[in-house]
C-alpha cells in the first residue's frame, strides 16, 4: 500500500518517487507504516522505500541507477548527498558545469 | 496502412509531408543575408538553414546534402558569401539530381548584401512557383519515419512522456514505420538491455560499441549529458536518467544502427548513433537539443516526438516537433507550446497506454497536414556543428 503522493514503478525497487510536494513532517504510508518525511521533496524526487545500507545499489524501473554512499533511513530523501553514480561522478561533472557555465540541459 | 493520399511524392521515390523551401546558407558570413531572404516569405513554407563553420567538413556535407533533399524539402536557395570551403558545386548537383529546383547565390559576386538580398527574394518566388505542381501520392505506414527526442528532462520525463512515447513508437514499428532514438551518451548503464533486444548478435555488439563509445568520449571530456537542471528535477545520476530515457525506444526489437545522415532502408526501431567516432575533436557531441534534432531529420524523420519535463519550447525547421510533456505543472504553465499532456498519468487522468495512443494519433494528423503547437509558434531552430563519422558497416542494417 503506497500514499497516493508516491509512485512505485517497479515492486522491486527500493526508491519511491513523490508526485506532490511533500513537506517536513508530512505523513506518507509506505508498506502499511506511517513515516514522516524528514525533509522537503517535490515532484519527482525519491525516497527511501526501506531502510538501505552504505553501498547497496539503488533500484528504480527495476533498474540500478547508482548506490548509496551512505546508510540510509525509510522516508529520507535520496539524492546526490547520499547516492553516487556508479558510471561518471554527477557531482564533480556539476561542479564542473556550474564553472563552466554549461546548460547541457536535455 | 495509408496515413495520407496527399504526401509530396519526390523524384527519388521518397514521400514528404511538408514542402519547404529552404534557404541555406553555407558558411556564418553568409547568414544574416539568408535569413533576411527568408523573412517576407517565413509564413510561406521558407525556412533557413545552415553551416556556420569556414573549414571543410565532410559530416556537415553529408547532413547539409541530407537535409537539402529531404522529402519534406521541395527546393533549395543556396547562400555563399564565396571564399569558404564548402564545396556549394557539389551540393547544388546533388541537390538537382533529385529533382529539385535550385538556385545558388554568390554574395561576393552579386555586389554585397543589399543586391543579393533583392535578387535572393526574386528566386525565392520563382522557385515556390516551381514548387507548387509537385505530384501527390499516398503515404504509407511503411515510408513513414518518426523520430524521438528528449530534452530538459526531469524526473517525470522518465515516468510519463518518455514511456508513452515509447507505446506510441510499439504501434509504430508494429504497423511498419520506422522510429528512430539517439543519445547512446544518455544510454549509458543500458548497454547489456539494449543488445539484448538486437535482431541480430552482431548488432546487439554494435549496440554495445556505440554506448561504450560514447562513455569513453564523455570522461575524455570530463562531463556527461547530466545538467544541474536535471539534478534539481530529481534525477541523481546518467544511469538514472538513462533510464528514463530509453524508455522512448518502447519493447519492439533494434533493427539497426544508424549514423547522422543514415536513412532507414526498411520499418523498424534504430538507434541513431550521434557521438562521433575516433580521438574527440571538435568538444561535446551535440552541443544542444537542436543538433540532435537536425540529425534525426537527416535520416529521414517526417516528425519528431519531443518529450520534455522542464519545459522546452524548440521546434525546427523542415520537420514538425510535436512536444510531449511529461509534467503536469509544466503543461499547465505552458501548455501553449505542448501538444500532449502526459503528465496526467500523475494526476489518475490516464494511463501510460491513453496516452501512448495519443501521441500515435497526432504523429499521424500531423503528417496529414495539422500544425504541430512549435511548428504553429514558427520555432525553426536549426543547429549544425563540427564532427566527424566512420561509415557504418554492413552488419548495422537489416538486409532488405
Amino acid at each position: 500500500m503506497f500514499d497516493s503522493k508516491l509512485l512505485r514503478l517497479d515492486p522491486l525497487d527500493n526508491v519511491l518517487v513523490a508526485i506532490q510536494t511533500l513537506e517536513p513532517g508530512d505523513c506518507v504510508r509506505i508498506d502499511g507504516r506511517e513515516i514522516t518525511v524528514p525533509s522537503r521533496l517535490t515532484l519527482g524526487h525519491k525516497l527511501a522505500a526501506r531502510d538501505i545500507s552504505i553501498g547497496e545499489r539503488i533500484l528504480k524501473y527495476h533498474m540500478p541507477i547508482g548506490s548509496a554512499t551512505r546508510d540510509i533511513a525509510v522516508g529520507e530523501h535520496v539524492h546526490l548527498h547520499n547516492m553516487k553514480s556508479d558510471y561518471i561522478d554527477t557531482v564533480a561533472m556539476l561542479a564542473r558545469h556550474s564553472l563552466n557555465g554549461s546548460h547541457d540541459n536535455h | 496502412m495509408i496515413i495520407t493520399e496527399n504526401a509530396y511524392l519526390r523524384a527519388d521515390g521518397r514521400k514528404g509531408i511538408r514542402n519547404h523551401l529552404l534557404v541555406a546558407y553555407l558558411v556564418e558570413c553568409a547568414h544574416h543575408v539568408a535569413r533576411e531572404i527568408v523573412y517576407p516569405y517565413r509564413e510561406s513554407g521558407v525556412e533557413l538553414i545552415g553551416f556556420g563553420g569556414c573549414y571543410p567538413n565532410a559530416y556537415a556535407a553529408k547532413m547539409m546534402r541530407q537535409l537539402c533533399t529531404h522529402p519534406n524539402v521541395g527546393g533549395v536557395l543556396l547562400l555563399s558569401l564565396g571564399c569558404e570551403s564548402f564545396k556549394r558545386t557539389e551540393l547544388s548537383e546533388a541537390i538537382a539530381a533529385s529533382g529539385r529546383p535550385v538556385e545558388t547565390l554568390v554574395i561576393q559576386q552579386s555586389g554585397g548584401t543589399r543586391k543579393t538580398i533583392e535578387q535572393g527574394r526574386g528566386l525565392v518566388q520563382q522557385l515556390l512557383a516551381r514548387m507548387a505542381d509537385v505530384p501527390r501520392a499516398p503515404l504509407e505506414m511503411r515510408e513513414f519515419i518518426v523520430g524521438t527526442i528528449c530534452g530538459g528532462s526531469d524526473a517525470t520525463s522518465g515516468i510519463t512522456a518518455n514511456p508513452g512515447v515509447g507505446r506510441a513508437f510499439d504501434r509504430l514499428v508494429r504497423e511498419g514505420a520506422s522510429g528512430i532514438f539517439e543519445e547512446t551518451s544518455e544510454l549509458i548503464g543500458c548497454e547489456a538491455i539494449m543488445a539484448e533486444r538486437a535482431v541480430t548478435p552482431e548488432l546487439g555488439a554494435i549496440l554495445g560499441t556505440a554506448v561504450a563509445k560514447a562513455a569513453a568520449y564523455h570522461k575524455v571530456l570530463g562531463h556527461g549529458s547530466f545538467a544541474t537542471g536535471n539534478a534539481e528535477g530529481g534525477l541523481t545520476t546518467q544511469e538514472e536518467k538513462s533510464m528514463g530515457a530509453y524508455a522512448k525506444s518502447g519493447g519492439s526489437r533494434i533493427s539497426g544502427l544508424l549514423k547522422p545522415g543514415d536513412v532507414p532502408p526498411v520499418g523498424g526501431l534504430y538507434l541513431l548513433d550521434v557521438v562521433p567516432d575516433g580521438e574527440v575533436r571538435f568538444g561535446f557531441p551535440n552541443i544542444n537539443d537542436n543538433a540532435e534534432i537536425a540529425e534525426l531529420i537527416a535520416c529521414g524523420s517526417h516528425v519528431i516526438l519531443f518529450t520534455t519535463g522542464r519545459g522546452s519550447v524548440v521546434g525546427s525547421a523542415i520537420s514538425p516537433v510535436i512536444k510531449v510533456c511529461a509534467n503536469p505543472e509544466t503543461y499547465r504553465r505552458m501548455s501553449d507550446d505542448m501538444d500532449v499532456d502526459a503528465g496526467k498519468i500523475l494526476e489518475g487522468r490516464g494511463s501510460l497506454d491513453s496516452v501512448g495512443s495519443e501521441i500515435f494519433d497526432l504523429s499521424l494528423a500531423v503528417a496529414r497536414g495539422e500544425k504541430s503547437k512549435s511548428e504553429a509558434l514558427m520555432h525553426q531552430e536549426f543547429v549544425l556543428t563540427y564532427k566527424s563519422f566512420e561509415p557504418i558497416g554492413p552488419s548495422c542494417l537489416p538486409r532488405v
